[in-house]
């Protein structure tokens, strides 16, 4: 049986967290990590599968799934916790314990291309983290080839958008309210210069 | 010193006048910024109706002060560097909520001026020992348009839950009949015409030190220990 195969057969399933609860520790506590995805990660997967359960979504992969329901207002409740799901497994990657610091070259002679230095790149995400009014998302987009910030409400993300996701932030207030509360700002620059998994953001260069 | 005495002291000493609202005493009115001569008025800060505390064990302390002290002026401070020195400097805040709504290039100013007026509303919403039985008029109208107390806490809970990120969930008065309503990120019912009677907010930022992802839990906690149904009764048009 083929992997794809494999996946159709199958509920979608909640992608384990690449580090320990606590690896992120300070800049993101264990608790936090503890209810962000055991209950909310976790709990978008779960009502996708329920939601999903005997409908031409069932088998579907994630990505295939948003395709088909982005912008239909019918299909808001797949859609959201499917892309939730996505968005979150994709979170979870763009971070890492001691991330931050300097991109690999390949990446940074991308950033210098879109933005003219790494600075500017990070204020611009940084600032649309900050401003993402209510929930959402801020990303880092490969836009054909050229990397773009972009900003998204709730579950949506680039890939409606027919770009390509390289990292993102997490601006939903459950993502930073037990450490943070209303110092939303301050999550964003601890995550920017301590947890940015540069590494994985290159391999979504590719 | 009586509140009243307090209020007729502040307009002398600022010298300009209160715009009032049509509920004055709670809304986020304008008026002077102290210290400034010659000062645009500015919208402050309505005082909260109970102590920070008084909401225990349902809303804890902690949570009213990143809540209001925290959020609430937030918006209410942002409100007034975005309009200091437009038209809209120194008009009630429903008219700037009603003006700026669905305009995309005031997105900012709607968004500040409504989470203003929608908080302020919150907090009138609840009191210490509320969730008491309905009584009178309201209760025969959640009765002829719910079927029953019971049938409108549950679509009450079910709008809270099923609203996907932040947002508020409202009871609202369309004629004769109640509706519950819930609206996204700062929208509010004034903005489309309908007379909010309550209304429960449903950011994380309402919950999350208490409840954590256990919205459900919170919005229960309010319908059963904390919602002010004389306020909403007020109301009543």
């Amino acid at each position: 049986m083929s992997n794809e195969k494999l996946q159709s057969a199958s509920k979608q399933v909640l992608a384990p967290l690449p580090y320990a609860e606590n690896a992120l520790d300070p800049v993101i506590s264990a608790r936090t990590i503890g209810f962000h995805y055991g209950k909310h990660h976790k709990g978008y997967v779960d009502n996708l599968n329920n939601l999903a359960a005997g409908t031409e979504y069932a088998g579907m992969t994630l990505e295939k799934i948003i395709a088909a329901t982005a912008g239909k207002v019918d299909k808001a409740a797949i859609f959201n916790n499917a892309a939730q799901a996505w968005n979150h497994t994709f979170f979870w990657r763009s971070l890492r314990p001691k991330g931050g610091g300097e991109p690999p070259a390949v990446l940074k002679k991308k950033i210098e291309a879109a933005f003219g230095t790494l600075d500017a790149c990070k204020k611009e995400l940084a600032t649309a983290a900050t401003t993402q009014f209510g929930s959402g998302w801020a990303w880092l987009a490969l836009d054909d080839d050229k990397l773009k910030v972009v900003k998204t409400g709730n579950a949506d993300s680039p890939l409606t958008k027919g770009m390509k996701p390289v990292l993102t932030i997490d601006v939903w207030e459950h993502a930073y309210y037990l450490d943070y509360q209303n110092r939303r700002a301050d999550y964003i620059t601890a995550v920017i210069d301590k947890l940015i998994n540069w590494d994985f953001a290159t391999k979504n260069l590719g | 010193m009586s509140a009243n005495i307090a209020r007729t002291c502040l307009r002398m000493l600022t010298l300009l006048p209160l715009v009032s609202l049509a509920i004055s005493g709670w809304a986020v009115e304008p008026s002077a910024m102290p210290g400034t001569s010659g000062a645009t008025a500015a919208f402050q800060l309505p005082p909260l109706p109970y102590a920070q505390d008084a909401l225990e064990p349902y809303v804890s302390a902690r949570t009213m002060s990143f809540h209001y002290g925290k959020h609430h002026q937030a918006y209410v401070d942002t409100l007034n560097k975005l309009i200091a020195g437009t038209p809209w400097a120194g008009q009630p805040l429903e008219k700037v909520v009603a003006e700026s709504a669905d305009a995309a290039d005031k997105a900012a100013v709607f968004n500040n001026a409504a989470q203003a007026w929608n908080h302020a509303f919150f907090w009138q919403s609840m009191k210490p020992g509320g969730g008491e039985k309905l009584a009178g008029r309201l209760l025969e109208l959640v009765e002829k348009s719910f079927g029953g107390f019971e049938a409108f806490k549950d679509a009450f809970t079910t709008a809270a839950v099923a609203q996907f990120g932040s947002g508020w969930v409202w009871l609202v008065q369309d004629g004769d009949r109640l509706k519950v309503v819930k609206t996204l990120n700062a929208d509010t019912p004034m903005a489309h015409g309908q007379n909010a009677l309550l209304t429960c907010d449903v950011w994380e930022h309402a919950y999350y030190l208490d409840y954590q992802n256990r919205r459900k839990d919170f919005v229960q906690a309010f319908l059963d220990h904390l919602v002010n149904w004389e306020f909403a009764a007020s109301r009543l048009k």
